[in-house]
């Protein structure tokens, strides 16, 4: 009877949360929409007054004013874009002629696997690191550990980025420069072993910012926990260092860095924005500069309530799981 | 005796950074109009004794053009960092006083803005502000405020609770009153240091966004746009024109750094066993 | 009575931390001063001083356990032999035991069973907690239960049982009783009067006098980071065998002597006297206890006061 109670909660919790979520890509798709309206570039005189437009169909065209038409008031403006957009009609890119959902999804799938690879190496060596400096808290693997996270902190994406293409690209020549497609081929013709060899130096840099600040926040977490209670009682009951990782800070830092990984989305998909431009990889990052560069408002709307809808995302998956690993919450406690 | 040797190191840490910055801010100034002479004889030049960071393609000299570069990175640095810590303030201290409803709605516009990447966002903004100089400090305004507000949202919410606050309550005192006479001088130090530490993240997104071509126009000689324009010439072996620039802008973040922490440890003795 | 073997013995300890001021200054705070305890095999021995006198730290400085800016002064000996920081790691957990004051102490992440084994699965460990458990009248299952499933009457049998799991010759219980009606405590007491009655020595850290008079041996009294006496329980019975003002002023506050209490507080650490720390506070202060008082055996306890007689 009880489990079941607990079982109800916890799927009521979990809806309202995703309520929540939605509410809140509402108010992003809203503010992002407010944005672009407020710009003095009109995207159609822009783009669509460019040769291309000639290929655009009058219906296609008549379209595109009602939704960036300067004669329109914004609010129906947005209620137009929006309603299509739910829809699953996102609108036509200026930029690329094509549907943006279509654009949206080949990008993705290419940034997919730049932002997976570097999201599952910083959080790994984050936790490690952030564990292992918090353990030995004082120590010099401590502060080397410290001393490495905050200068990278410190460091721009961008610029960590350009060295690396300098050392491995230019100077040792053992990577391509960028672009994940060679040019002068088929986007069939590209091997497994091209896209990894495109993806390396784009997903090291990501690694390399990523970890730090999973690093700094695992080891804060740690050093709480080292400095808790039940360490200290651990400890005068003779648990040696190892038996107390084993046994208490593993299990109780687990949590907040599931947490914090899950956070971590938004920044590497920043991070990825700088990286992908400099090495020309062709991802919704990529994308997002050139729609912004070249005033392709459908395509940075579509990408941003895309991107806020993986952040909100993972934050919702970071609560789910929260519910279902700590017995405080899956038993009905009283939480945190 | 070592004990107090640490705390001296502190400060004197501190001094050096905020020296070391104020050098470079105003050596900076003081050199713009060199940063932009063009001489042809001395392009292309690697590091040396005469021009330390090299030249670039057009003869300039980089260590003066990196110089004002970051000068001016400062300066939009401060402002918007600034700006973006007033906001924080205020926000932080009308979220926790103003009741539940004006509370909800700080919290859920402070979600709303982490729900947007930072970088997406600054491109969203400095796009409405149609680029250039404007746009940067607007959008990094406008980006940075939410953690520093949660911190002092949560602060006064715990000050609120404060013997001495709910005492000046029974006397009377508007909440304003009590905000302006309790609450913002024990807040100070913390926003302080909030302030200082959120210079490093507005330089570093200043550059990020004007190194995507959405901040400073090409012609001024934003750290942002020179380390853009060095791309170009990475290939040809001009490995100077991007590291020097990038190391003396990772310094200048690690000094901001360095200046906020020794500060806190300064004004927080309990937080320094060092 | 026969002579118990001394199973501890602590002389003159001191426990201070550094601390910074704002600005540059800083102070070493001295929090315990002077502090001496014997505790004989099968003894139960009650530290009483009021709460934030410090008294946890006499419990982690045996254990070494201190946090790393505090600093240990004074000696230790533990069954005949300094207990030197090698020998409290290896005796702590097994010979020398912490019952600690509530589940807060507890991994709230971890289930009791695995907690109290301390992560050991080998079936001697097992069949060890098994038998403690029926010894405590605790139902197997509460092994799978998280600490904050614990009902409070669980709670404090619970924490007893974590010292079982070793051979304890000496436990330290600290504060084992925050803010339990007197029946429970009576309860939990009487397991420590068991664990006593076995032959360890037990030192109970406790800021209530009329607890410790229930069930210790002796009581030590301590007031701001100094032990003042070291009496029998029995001298508790009249105001007259008491030595230490001190020790008399708590015994006037007890309920049964009309609840009197003194005026004034216990100084804070940084803002100790010279001399006597009960000086500020006390009738017969006079010139002479701004020096130094020795700790003197009286009428077969120990005062550090000049006047006692």
């Amino acid at each position: 009877m009880k489990k079941s109670m607990n079982k109800y909660t916890t799927i009521k919790n979990v809806g309202k949360q995703g309520i929540r979520m939605i509410l809140l890509l509402i108010c992003v798709s809203i503010a992002a929409f407010f944005l672009v309206s407020l710009s003095p570039v009109d995207p159609l005189q822009a783009n669509v007054g460019q040769a291309a437009l000639g290929s655009m169909s009058q219906e296609q065209i008549a379209k595109l004013n009602s939704y960036w038409g300067v004669d329109e008031p914004p609010v129906e403006r947005f209620l137009s874009w929006a309603s299509d957009f739910f829809r699953g009609n996102m609108g036509i890119s200026l930029l690329y002629r094509r549907p943006v959902s279509e654009v949206i999804a080949v990008k993705f799938a290419n940034s997919i696997w730049l932002l997976g690879i570097a999201w599952v190496i910083s959080g790994v060596m984050g936790f490690c690191l952030g564990a292992l400096a918090g353990m030995k808290q004082g120590t010099w693997v401590d502060k080397v550990i410290k001393g490495y996270s905050l200068l990278i902190a410190s460091t721009p994406a961008f610029w960590l980025a350009l060295v690396l293409l300098m050392v491995f690209a230019v100077w040792l020549q053992i990577l391509p420069v960028g672009l994940s497609v060679p040019i002068g081929m088929e986007a069939a013709g590209v091997t497994l072993a091209d896209r990894v060899r495109h993806a390396i130096l784009p997903a090291l840099t990501l690694s390399i910012t990523g970890i730090s600040n999973i690093t700094l926040h695992t080891r804060e977490k740690m050093i709480d926990i080292m400095e808790s209670d039940y360490v200290l009682f651990a400890r005068a009951r003779g648990e040696s260092n190892w038996s107390i990782f084993k046994n208490h800070g593993f299990r109780n830092v687990i949590l907040p860095a599931l947490t914090l990984q899950f956070a971590s989305i938004s920044e590497i998909f920043g991070g990825s924005v700088l990286v992908e431009e400099i090495f020309s990889y062709p991802g919704l990052g990529q994308a997002a500069v050139t729609a912004g560069i070249g005033s392709d408002v459908p395509l940075l709307l579509g990408i941003t309530v895309i991107s806020a809808a993986i952040v909100f995302g993972g934050n919702l998956i970071a609560n789910i799981l929260y519910g279902i690993v700590d017995p405080r919450i899956r038993k009905g406690g009283a939480g945190l | 005796m070592r004990k107090i040797n640490g705390r001296v190191r502190t400060a004197f840490l501190f001094g050096m950074a905020v020296l070391f910055l104020a050098l470079i801010t105003i050596g900076g100034q003081v050199f713009a109009e060199e940063a932009v002479v063009t001489d042809f004889s001395r392009k292309n030049l690697a590091p040396c004794e005469s021009y330390l960071f090299g030249t670039d393609w057009m003869g300039r000299d980089m260590f003066v053009r990196t110089l004002t570069g970051l000068s001016m990175s400062i300066r939009i640095g401060l402002l918007a960092a600034g700006v973006s810590a007033l906001l924080a303030l205020f926000l932080g201290i009308v979220s926790a006083t103003m009741g539940k409803a004006v509370d909800s709605i700080v919290t859920w516009i402070i979600d709303l803005v982490m729900g947007i990447p930072h970088i997406l966002l600054l491109i969203l903004i400095s796009y409405a502000c149609g680029k250039g100089f404007r746009g940067v400090v607007i959008g990094v305004s406008l980006t940075h405020w939410t953690s520093l507000a949660r911190l002092i949202r949560g602060e006064v919410l715990q000050l609120k609770e404060a013997a001495y606050i709910k005492v000046a309550r029974k006397l009377g005192l508007s909440p304003w009153q009590i905000a302006w006479k309790h609450m913002v001088p024990h807040l100070f130090p913390q926003f302080l240091v909030g302030l200082i530490l959120l210079f490093p993240h507005a330089i570093l997104h200043e550059a990020s966004i004007t190194f995507l071509g959405f901040g400073l126009s090409p012609e001024q000689p934003a750290i942002g746009v020179i380390l853009s324009e060095s791309m170009q010439y990475l290939a040809m072996g001009k490995w100077w024109l991007a590291l020097f620039p990038g190391l003396l802008l990772v310094l200048t973040v690690v000094l901001f750094d360095v200046a906020g922490e020794s500060l806190r440890k300064l004004l927080d003795p309990n937080s320094a066993h060092v | 009575m026969e002579e118990k073997k001394v199973i501890l013995e602590i002389e003159n300890l001191s426990v201070s931390f550094r601390q910074y001021d704002k600005g540059f200054g800083k102070t070493d705070l001295d929090v315990i001063r002077d502090l001496n305890v014997t505790i004989h095999q099968g003894e139960m021995v009650a530290v009483v001083g009021s709460s934030g006198s410090g008294k946890s730290l006499l419990a982690h400085g045996i254990l070494g356990i201190l946090p790393y800016n505090g600093i240990l002064g004074g000696k230790i000996f533990y069954d005949g032999a300094e207990l030197s920081q090698k020998r409290k790691e290896e005796l702590r957990g097994n010979e020398i035991v912490l019952v600690p004051q509530s589940v807060a102490f507890l991994d709230p992440l971890m289930k009791i069973g695995p907690q109290i084994r301390r992560g050991k699965k080998d079936e001697a460990s097992e069949k060890k907690l098994d038998q403690i458990f029926k010894g405590y009248h605790l139902e197997k299952e509460v092994q799978e239960l998280y600490p904050f499933e614990l009902s409070g009457g669980m709670n404090r049998r619970v924490l007893v049982s974590t010292a079982m799991m070793g051979n304890p010759r000496l436990v330290i219980a600290d504060e084992p009783t925050p803010g339990l009606h007197m029946k429970m405590v009576r309860r939990v007491m009487s397991h420590f009067r068991e664990l006593a009655d076995q032959g360890a020595g037990v030192l109970l850290i406790t800021h209530d006098l009329e607890q410790a008079l229930e069930v210790a041996d002796r009581v030590v009294v301590f007031y701001a980071g100094t032990t003042v006496e070291d009496a029998d329980v029995k001298d508790f019975a009249r105001e007259e065998t008491l030595r230490h003002p001190y020790s008399k002023a708590l015994w006037r506050a007890l309920p049964q002597n009309g609840f009197q209490f003194i005026t004034g507080t216990q100084p804070y650490v940084k803002d100790l006297p010279e001399g006597c720390p009960f000086g500020p506070r006390c009738e017969r202060f006079c010139e002479k206890c701004r020096g130094e008082i020795p700790y003197r055996e009286l009428r077969g306890g120990k005062v550090r006061c000049l006047y006692a007689e």
